[in-house]
């Protein structure tokens, strides 16, 4: 998929994926997309749930050996 | 949308216990609310400048694990069953603790709490100390760190009694 912005919030815990999620998306423009990657298997659901919360679309979650990938397009 | 608003009131001056309320008003703020913590008795503790002062007993604290943050799995995986009695009886127990959980802290990961607290003033969280007891215990407003603000209890509940989310921690 194709991205703007990549943050990488590996060995981070909660909340700290989220918090920095937060800051790189203040960093982009509306409708820009940021990857985020993440080995807090917790961040699976927090990033649905910051989503519902802040309207930014979380566009797709994988994970491949203990590494979380998020796609979320900016409001 | 009416912004939504949290309000935190901390009492708890310990390592473990200055986790929660700076956890959940950071995440507050991330998600958009107007958040404020009220800093009373012991809570604080955690807005003083110098938080070398902030530690963690497993003393007289059942449900606290004492595992060691280094060494082999199987050393790790030990937990280190204590009577309380012992526990009283050792000089610098508390210390040894306490530096062993701030490992155990930053080997998973954990943010340390002056980072923690530096991002909720970062993200506009309010903080605000009790007046009375920063007297009560003695306290310069020198002690704490800038940008607090001072007040009782009527000052807590203007901005609480607008609240969707009220703790008690």
């Amino acid at each position: 998929m194709n991205f703007d912005k990549e943050l990488d919030a590996r060995g981070l815990n909660c909340p700290l994926p989220i918090l920095r999620a937060k800051k790189a998306l203040a960093e982009i423009p509306s409708g820009q997309v940021l990857k985020i990657l993440s080995t807090d298997p917790g961040s699976v659901k927090d990033f649905a749930a910051f989503a519902k919360q802040t309207g930014n679309e979380l566009l797709s979650t994988a994970e491949a050996g203990g590494d979380f990938t998020f796609f979320m397009k900016k409001k | 949308m009416d912004t939504k608003k949290m309000a935190i009131i901390a009492t708890k001056g310990t390592l473990d216990w200055a986790y929660p309320p700076f956890i959940l008003a950071s995440t507050a703020a991330a998600l958009g609310y107007e958040t404020q913590i009220f800093f009373t008795f012991y809570g604080l503790q955690l807005v003083r400048k110098d938080t070398s002062g902030l530690k963690v007993s497993p003393l007289g604290n059942p449900g606290m694990p004492m595992k060691m943050p280094f060494g082999p799995k199987w050393f790790k995986d030990i937990n280190w069953n204590m009577p309380n009695a012992i526990q009283a009886i050792i000089p610098g127990y508390e210390n040894v603790a306490t530096s062993l959980m701030k490992m155990t802290i930053a080997n998973n990961g954990v943010a340390t709490i002056p980072d923690l607290r530096g991002l909720c003033q970062e993200a506009d969280v309010k903080f605000i100390a009790c007046q009375m007891t920063v007297e009560l215990f003695g306290f310069q407003h020198s002690d704490f760190i800038d940008g607090m603000e001072y007040g009782g209890a009527a000052t807590f509940f203007e901005f609480a009694g607008e609240t969707d989310i009220c703790l008690f921690i």
